[in-house]
């Protein structure tokens, strides 16, 4: 094992590691040993917190819970990428009427949290929108905004010659957008579409907020009745389930990401590709 | 209107104190723990490392409301009695590390490989190599994905405000209760606060970018 930082050690120094190594294990492993130990000294991870895991209907339960939250990611993934084409190409447009409120929409929603957001069109519309109307919309305008960017800077990527290719044949400026840089742009961005993807869903989780009937509600309902009283169990399935997805669908972009590269290997374009992806990564802190 | 506009700026002082609050200890705790992971995420030391990466994709990948349940309803029944603000400060924290470490990590994959070689060269330890010779060159390269980092952080502690906590984003419900007829301003005024803080965080990044640049 080596890197830039450290290379292949010699006798002394994979001692000295082995120490480290030692140490550091004792050390993580005692830590996560009193964690336990007081988890189940306090009664939170005993058998009975779990039994609600042999209880079909609430197995049932959860599984369509988590088939609502989903459905509700879904439709905000659709309608974000809707959004965020049409914001892009408005930033992208050459009349002042049109760009100009467009850097106005993706900049003010980009920077507002989105909670704020949900409560507030809950508070407001929620009469025409219910629960997940209220949700959906939010997130479309959040992750609308933040994918806007994206496809900008993955169309601004595209090589200069392509589009001036198109405009040589003759085609307007909606042609080429539409059928020149567009399609090489998504090419580039998937990964960071599939980035966003995981964001969203993981903000889905947020409908928890405005009672919207998701994985997260599903969960509350278990561990706040008498019976179960058990909030660390249920937040442990809870974030299981979660990070197996997210996990998942993030590899697939590193995968992605990867094919990426290797077929633009050699070709102009390439650093670019990686800039903005990193951009993006970034971004999922939100 | 006489009423509602010293109340919206008694609110809101209120309000962004809170999220300053909250904002200033996590992001305090969370660059602290978030640069421990990443030394251990580039360690020689295979335990460490394997600890580093588990802790990022652990808390990367839950939902931040997630760990707010297990947090705000979890740790009461371990026997912890804390105000639910310093609740809300683990919370971030715990999530916020994460995106530290790997943003602090990504600025150390950015320095020029001979530099570390160099040091290498001359006999330094992977501790010298580290913290003399690469973490200030990277302190360069990690301040845009760490302003990135702290504008979530900020816009994420109104999530706080579905916990127990009156922050900004808990004050627009208190208002749109009492004013009514002001729902649009009372909105828009704390939208407003949040584009103010995210603008000053930029602000400071960028200034600190310009100090810490040179040619290279």
């Amino acid at each position: 094992m080596s890197s830039v930082l450290f290379e292949e050690p010699g006798p002394k120094t994979r001692a000295r590691h082995r120490t480290w190594a030692v140490l550091g294990s004792i050390v993580i492993l005692a830590f996560l040993a009193l964690v336990i130990l007081k988890l189940w000294t306090e009664g939170a991870i005993t058998p009975d917190k779990w039994s609600f895991l042999t209880m079909p209907s609430i197995l049932l339960g959860l599984f369509e819970a988590l088939l609502s939250t989903l459905f509700a990611a879904a439709i905000a993934i659709v309608l974000s990428v809707v959004f965020g084409l049409i914001f892009a190409a408005g930033r992208l447009s050459r009349v002042a009427v049109i760009r100009w409120p467009s850097i106005l929409v993706i900049e003010f929603f980009r920077a507002v949290p989105l909670l704020l957001l949900i409560f507030f069109i809950f508070l407001v519309y929620s009469d025409v929108l219910g629960a997940l109307g209220s949700l959906v919309i939010s997130l479309m305008l959040y992750n609308g905004s933040v994918l806007a960017e994206v496809f900008r800077a993955g169309i601004l990527a595209v090589p200069k010659g392509q589009a001036e290719a198109g405009y040589a044949i003759g085609m307007n400026r909606g042609q080429v957008l539409r059928l020149i840089q567009l399609p090489q742009a998504i090419r580039t961005m998937l990964p960071a579409i599939i980035s966003q993807c995981v964001v969203a869903l993981k903000d889905t989780a947020l409908g928890f907020t405005i009672a919207y009937p998701g994985f997260v509600r599903e969960g509350e309902l278990i561990f706040t009745s008498t019976l179960y009283n058990n909030p660390i169990a249920v937040g442990i399935v809870l974030a299981a389930v979660f990070i197996a997805i997210n996990y998942s669908l993030s590899r697939l972009a590193v995968y992605l990401e990867g094919r990426q590269r290797a077929k633009m290997a050699g070709q102009q374009g390439m650093d670019q590709t990686a800039s903005t992806t990193e951009a993006t990564d970034a971004n999922t802190g939100a | 209107m006489d009423e509602y506009l010293p109340e919206l700026m008694r609110r809101l002082l209120d309000g962004f104190s809170m999220t300053l609050f909250l904002l200033g200890w996590s992001a305090l705790f969370a660059t602290i723990v978030g640069t421990m992971l990443a030394i251990f995420r580039v360690s020689p030391v295979p335990p460490l490392r394997a600890f580093g990466t588990s802790y990022v994709n652990i808390f990367r990948n839950t939902p931040l409301v997630v760990l707010f349940i297990l947090a705000v309803e979890g740790l009461p029944t371990l026997g912890v009695a804390i105000p639910f603000e310093w609740f809300a400060v683990v919370t971030l924290s715990t999530y916020t590390s994460a995106f530290i470490c790997e943003a602090i990590r990504s600025g150390i994959n950015t320095v020029d490989p001979g530099q570390a070689e160099a040091s290498r060269s001359v006999g330094m330890t992977f501790g010298q190599t580290l913290g003399q010779i690469v973490l200030p060159q990277a302190s360069r390269a990690v301040i845009p994905p760490l302003t990135s980092v702290y504008i979530a952080l900020a816009k994420n502690t109104a999530i706080a405000a579905a916990f127990g906590v009156v922050e900004a984003t808990g004050q627009l419900s208190n208002l749109i209760r009492d004013f009514a007829p002001f729902i649009y301003p009372s909105f828009f005024a704390i939208a407003g606060g949040y584009i103010l803080i995210v603008a000053v965080i930029s602000g400071i990044a960028s200034a600190l970018e310009r100090k810490l640049a040179v040619v290279r």
